[in-house]
């Protein structure tokens, strides 16, 4: 059968041609990608220092004129014209923590159970639901806050927290709904969402061979969750609570909303406190000396170092946790 | 021709209604108003990128040394700033300067506070803690309210004095008018200050306040403008109407004003602005009692009409 053989004989011999004719692969291609990305990924660097730059520039004439003493002083007084950022320091770390501290086990819980309990059908409503809660613009979540939360909290929560935990110096004192508790509360609502979301794709991504092999020893649903899914995540899980914390530090106008803005710090939770993103939102617009200025550039640039200490911090205990299976679910 | 300004969000309804009639008037010009806030809009004047600014405060002498040319102060309209309060019942209350004081400087605690029953004869005030509700952002309403309380009360004065934000001696902040309001409606009980519109707006009781003469008179745009006109008012149009004297003066108000250059850089710009100035002192001015803003009384608006014929274009 010629035909056969040519048949057979052409493709292979004009294969050998082609590869004889062409030049080795060019790698520009992916030279300039390289690059390209590389551009890319300093751009974000050049973009972190610049914002710091230009902070600390907006802000030079204040730090010479108060130095270390900005961050321990609690004096705010546009009038006087002096200023200390103390109390919106502690606000801002109070309110981010009892963020954390209500939105973080909601939110594993949440993560939890979508991956591992729910009946498939009811999973991705209930994502689609909670991923609009992220798309709920923050001044609506605040008005919300004050007409809804704020009465509420302050009729029925409120006062039973007061005679539960009125013995320690976290829930005492007049209530006036307004307070750290209910910005803390608000801010949870608003990390809950990225949380959640973040948790449920690490859970996900927990190989089935985990679980199998757990429930393959024996082990209950529980422990199966406990030892083969959750303990495998838990860098993971850290993770996406560290990206919450990043949120909450910054969330800025329900938290002004809501929280009362009295630069104090007083250690129970009913109190009114304030924040460095709610003092920039409240006062940037109509300050009008310099020195005012400057001061609330420092507060910008002092919420900008917090952020980036946490982050660090974060990365810090990362590392320290140990070099556990985790760490594919992380990446 | 497109006439750029920007500042201050008080006087915003008005002047963006002013802008919206005047294309009917000079369908040649178009006014683009940014409210970006007193502060905001003293800023962009003495930097130039605009062409007028805006400010619920008079400028300071600092800051006007920092023009590059002469700048003017246009008052344009004025407006009230009201005690609200949520008691029950909500009776109608009346308050003295000596008294707002004391309850903002957290001196009187309690509704049934002496001071408060004195004026009050034959109302009941329980005995209930004052919850007192400032603004939390800085604001021509706070300027207007602390440069009252400054004239009214010395210890006031050298405890917090006169500014867009203080260091607040007691109390909660809220923030805009709405968050003061918001809260005041929400917390039995509480104490707060607004623009006489957001009370009007949200149905919310205010106090007759007493004036410099001893009357107590209810924040009407007619109280307003009296203040205006019995109000002591420099050349250069810088002027506190806080306290006013004459007995049909309401005593917690303040005027804004257009800040323009005396010597206009783009002489077409500068005589169309200076034709609107004026559209907007005689015309608009018409337009000021239904958006409830206190138009100036006539003396002023001419003494003001006259520094504005004065613009060099």
């Amino acid at each position: 059968m010629p035909s056969v053989t040519t048949f057979e004989a052409s493709p292979a011999i004009s294969g050998r041609s082609i590869a004889a004719r062409m030049k080795p692969p060019s790698r520009i291609g992916d030279k300039a990608f390289e690059c390209l990305t590389l551009v890319m990924a300093l751009a974000v660097l050049a973009l972190v220092f610049l914002v710091g730059w230009q902070l600390a520039r907006g802000s030079s004439l204040a730090i010479r004129r108060f130095g270390f003493h900005f961050l321990t002083t609690s004096t705010w007084d546009p009038v006087a014209e002096e200023f200390g950022a103390l109390p919106f320091i502690y606000g801002t770390i109070v309110s981010s923590l009892v963020a954390l501290i209500i939105a973080v086990p909601l939110s594993i819980a949440t993560a939890l159970y979508l991956t591992e309990l729910a009946p498939l059908w009811i999973r991705q409503p209930i994502v689609s639901l909670i991923e609009m809660l992220a798309a709920i613009p923050s001044v609506i979540l605040g008005l919300w806050g004050i007409f809804v939360m704020i009465p509420w909290l302050r009729d029925y929560p409120f006062p039973l927290l007061k005679r539960w935990f009125g013995w320690t110096p976290l829930f005492r004192g007049p209530i006036y709904g307004v307070s750290m508790l209910a910005g803390g509360i608000i801010i949870a609502i608003m990390i809950l969402p990225i949380v959640t979301s973040v948790s449920r794709e690490i859970l996900r991504s927990v190989p089935n061979l985990q679980r199998e092999a757990a429930y393959a020893l024996g082990a209950t649903r529980w422990e199966v969750t406990r030892i083969a899914v959750l303990s495998y995540a838990r860098k993971g899980l850290f993770g996406a609570v560290i990206l919450g914390l990043g949120r909450a530090l910054g969330e800025t106008m329900a938290v002004t909303m809501v929280i009362g803005n009295t630069p104090q710090i007083v250690a129970s939770l009913f109190a009114p406190g304030y924040t460095l993103a709610s003092v920039i939102a409240n006062e940037f617009t109509e300050a009008t000396t310099d020195l005012y200025l400057q001061a609330l550039f420092e507060i910008g640039l002092v919420l900008f170092g917090i952020t980036i200490l946490a982050n660090l911090i974060a990365q810090l205990l990362l590392k320290t946790m140990g070099s556990s299976m985790g760490t594919r679910a992380v990446q | 021709m497109t006439i750029n300004g920007a500042g201050a969000t008080f006087p915003y309804p008005i002047y963006s209604k002013w802008f919206d009639e005047y294309t009917k008037v000079d369908p040649s010009v178009r006014f683009n108003y940014q409210s970006i806030g007193s502060g905001g809009g003293q800023k962009q004047i003495l930097a130039q990128t605009v062409d007028f600014g805006a400010s619920d405060g008079p400028m300071s002498d600092d800051n006007l040394a920092k023009a590059p040319g002469k700048l003017l102060h246009i008052p344009t309209v004025a407006g009230a700033v009201v005690l609200t309060y949520n008691l029950p019942g909500n009776p109608s209350l009346k308050l003295d300067g000596d008294t707002i004081a004391g309850v903002f400087l957290g001196q009187i605690k309690k509704w049934n506070n002496p001071k408060i029953a004195a004026v009050n004869p034959g109302i009941s005030l329980p005995d209930q803690e004052i919850v007192v509700v400032h603004r939390s952002d800085g604001s021509g309403t706070s300027y207007i309210f602390t440069d009252y309380l400054s004239k009214v009360s010395s210890e006031w004065k050298s405890k917090a004095g006169t500014n867009t934000s203080v260091n607040w001696p007691a109390g909660l902040g809220g923030k805009g008018n709405e968050g003061v309001s918001g809260q005041v409606k929400q917390t039995p009980g509480a104490l707060g200050y607004v623009e006489l519109i957001y009370a009007i707006q949200n149905k919310m009781p205010y106090a007759d306040i007493k004036n410099s003469a001893g009357e107590f008179l209810k924040p009407t745009l007619e109280s307003v403008t009296a203040a205006m006109a019995t109000a002591n008012i420099p050349e250069d149009f810088r002027f506190s109407m806080t306290n006013a004297p004459g007995k049909d003066s309401y005593p917690i108000a303040g005027a804004t004003w257009l800040l323009v250059y005396e010597q206009q850089k783009d002489p077409a710009k500068g005589r169309k602005l200076v034709e609107f100035l004026k559209w907007a002192l005689t015309k608009g001015e018409e337009m000021a009692k239904d958006l409830h803003y206190a138009p100036p009384p006539t003396q002023l608006r001419d003494r003001v009409l006259k520094r504005v014929s004065e613009i060099k274009t």
